[in-house]
């Protein structure tokens, strides 16, 4: 017989296992590729927010910037450097690190004041790059065209690729030493750092993840769609929709976010694409909700009754 | 130009110590992030549209009826949700993601009702033509917005410190707990100072067609940055430091338009992270360092 903890380790796994095979037959049987491709991105992001949020306590309302950094990152890179897509993927991922370590300094604020500034923070990157005085560069507020690396089969699946790194990520989050001291360290900084935790370590760490994978999807998303503007990839809607999902299903599980893409991301391409502000009005009212009625997400319905949820 | 920039700059500051005047003290008395507050002004700009394509009403008679019809709403919604917010384990934390979601049901209720156009009023109505300070001209409808902003900044000053209720209210602001334990209706000196502040947004949102220009439902988000930035350059949690916050902010505005025009709408953000970095402790008079 397995032991308890092999047997949590084997069910997350499975759950990883369902949901990157079932988004990938998906793409085959359905033929909505773009909305696929959004659910794979939302999953992705809720969980790299859940990094964050759900094991440090840390919400960055900004989480957008990382996003829009990769994008454009992986943008810059095709454009002026004429890097095949991959490659520029790894221009992504370094945009959306340098952002990170360049806001390190915000992790010493906490709570509202965090989440402000990190917002501050993504609006002035945005700021940036929509300036018309940098057309030459990131062509401001007038969009890039990346058509000739245009592949919509094979970023798909890298985005599943990174979908699947993600969610694994969170599993070992949970079930390591290091995701319990993080956990620590979110309840009690102070505590924690007398059992010896590394506060700073650890919260740096979680941070610095958590960029990677935006900046990651940021990139994709620029590869998938090819051609966008600073107003898309820094719709500060990336942040709501992540925020509300984790929050809907619960942070710090691994099937919460995912039950809240799933559920609310569903709906809305059910009645919201139609009517946007019907769809904005029913999210905020559901934020209100939560706030006041259920502060820990759908799974706590299931923890609070002593129930373990993956 | 210096010297126009920097006359600009204090009555522009002027009018934004107005519009983080409530949010300031909201935060204060109950240390919970009104993040509707720029979509409240939003409404107040509504109002003062609507009034006056539909029946005439000069923005003046509005802001006086916003500041009747806001201070009233305000105490019911208070009551509705900060009483149950606070009991929360991470309030503060929590406000900010709850008070963002009314801010996306105001937003989603304003486009649905009247659209997402851009709405404004004809300037002409604050007098006609500029008036000329040291050789600046500026047009009058500044000068009665900032007017109006001294005069909001001066009632708050007087309700808090020459009233009874503005005692009780002080007395909330320095601790919660033991006013509650000193028999203070702690909840309806809290509602009040809701209330106080959602007419004071609304107050703000009358005249910003002048100032901005033009008014749109989705024009909240950036209003909250701008105001937040104002108040926590200011003092947070001290209503009467917001003019400082204002007028820096009004002036450093000013001063990038003048000479790095492209890059002004930059400066609110940048200057909100400098501040929240780099004196934290010291501007804002409270500990929100934890690491």
């Amino acid at each position: 017989m397995l032991n308890s903890r092999t047997r949590r380790a084997v069910l997350d796994a499975a759950i990883v296992a369902v949901v990157v095979a079932g988004m990938g037959i998906a793409r085959g049987v359905y033929s909505n590729e773009l909305m696929l491709f959004n659910f794979v991105m939302f999953l992705t992001l809720s969980q790299g927010l859940n990094i964050i949020y759900g094991f440090t306590g840390y919400l960055p309302f900004g989480y957008v910037g990382f996003f829009g950094a990769g994008a454009y990152g992986f943008a810059l890179a095709v454009m002026h450097l004429h890097l095949p897509a991959l490659a520029a993927m790894g221009c992504a991922a370094l945009a959306a690190l340098i952002l990170a370590v360049v806001l390190l300094p915000l992790l010493r604020l906490s709570g509202a004041y965090f989440a402000i500034a990190s917002m501050a923070a993504a609006q002035a990157l945005y700021e940036v790059i929509a300036n018309p005085d940098l057309e030459d560069v990131t062509k401001g507020p007038y969009g890039v065209s990346l058509s000739n690396v245009f592949a919509p089969a094979l970023s798909y699946y890298v985005a599943l690729a990174i979908l699947a790194v993600t969610l694994l990520l969170v599993v070992w989050l949970r079930n390591s030493r290091f995701g319990m001291s993080l956990q620590a360290i979110r309840d009690d900084s102070v505590s924690a750092a007398m059992a010896g935790i590394g506060v700073v370590h650890g919260r740096t760490v979680a941070w610095v993840l958590s960029a990677l994978i935006a900046g990651l999807v940021g990139g994709v998303f620029a590869w998938h769609i090819s051609v966008f503007y600073p107003d898309t990839a820094f719709d500060l809607s990336v942040s709501i929709f992540s925020t509300v999902f984790l929050l809907f299903g619960g942070a710090t599980t691994l099937l919460g976010p995912l039950l809240g893409v799933f559920i609310l991301y569903g709906v809305y391409n059910v009645i919201g694409i139609a009517v946007p502000q019907y769809f904005q009005f029913t999210y905020g009212a559901l934020i209100v909700l939560l706030v006041l009625f259920l502060p820990n997400g759908l799974v706590s319905l299931l923890t609070s009754r002593g129930i373990r949820v993956p | 130009m210096l010297t126009g920039a920097l006359i600009a700059g204090v009555i522009f500051g002027l009018y934004f110590t107005l519009v983080g005047l409530g949010l300031n003290l909201v935060f204060g008395v109950m240390r919970i992030v009104n993040l509707a507050h720029g979509d409240v002004l939003m409404l107040g700009g509504i109002a003062a549209w609507a009034l006056f394509s539909g029946f005439g009403l000069h923005p003046v008679v509005t802001a006086l009826l916003v500041l009747v019809v806001f201070l009233l709403a305000g105490l019911p919604l208070y009551y509705a949700v900060v009483p149950r917010l606070l009991r929360s384990r991470d309030a503060e934390m929590l406000s900010l993601i709850l008070f963002f979601g009314v801010s996306q049901m105001i937003e989603a209720v304003t486009t649905i009702s009247i659209g997402a156009t851009e709405r404004s009023l004809p300037p002409r109505l604050m007098g006609v033509g500029p008036i000329i300070l040291l050789g600046t001209r500026l047009p009058k409808a500044w000068f009665f917005s900032a007017a109006v902003s001294a005069l909001a900044v001066l009632a708050v000053y007087l309700y808090l410190y020459r009233t009874r209720l503005g005692t009780l209210t002080r007395a909330v602001m320095v601790s919660r707990d033991e006013a509650l334990a000193t028999g203070i209706d702690v909840n309806l000196v809290s509602a009040i100072a809701f209330g106080i502040s959602l007419a004071l947004a609304g107050i703000a949102g009358v005249f910003a067609p002048f100032i901005m220009g033009s008014i749109t439902p989705n024009m909240g988000v950036a209003l909250n940055i701008t105001a937040f930035a104002v108040i926590v350059v200011g003092t947070l949690g001290n209503p009467v430091g917001t003019i400082l916050g204002g007028i820096i902010y009004g002036v450093s505005v000013m001063l990038m338009q003048t000479y790095l025009s492209s890059w002004a709408n930059l400066l609110p953000n940048l200057l909100l992270i400098a501040v929240l970095l780099v004196r934290p402790e010291g501007i804002l008079g409270r500990k929100v360092r934890r690491a």
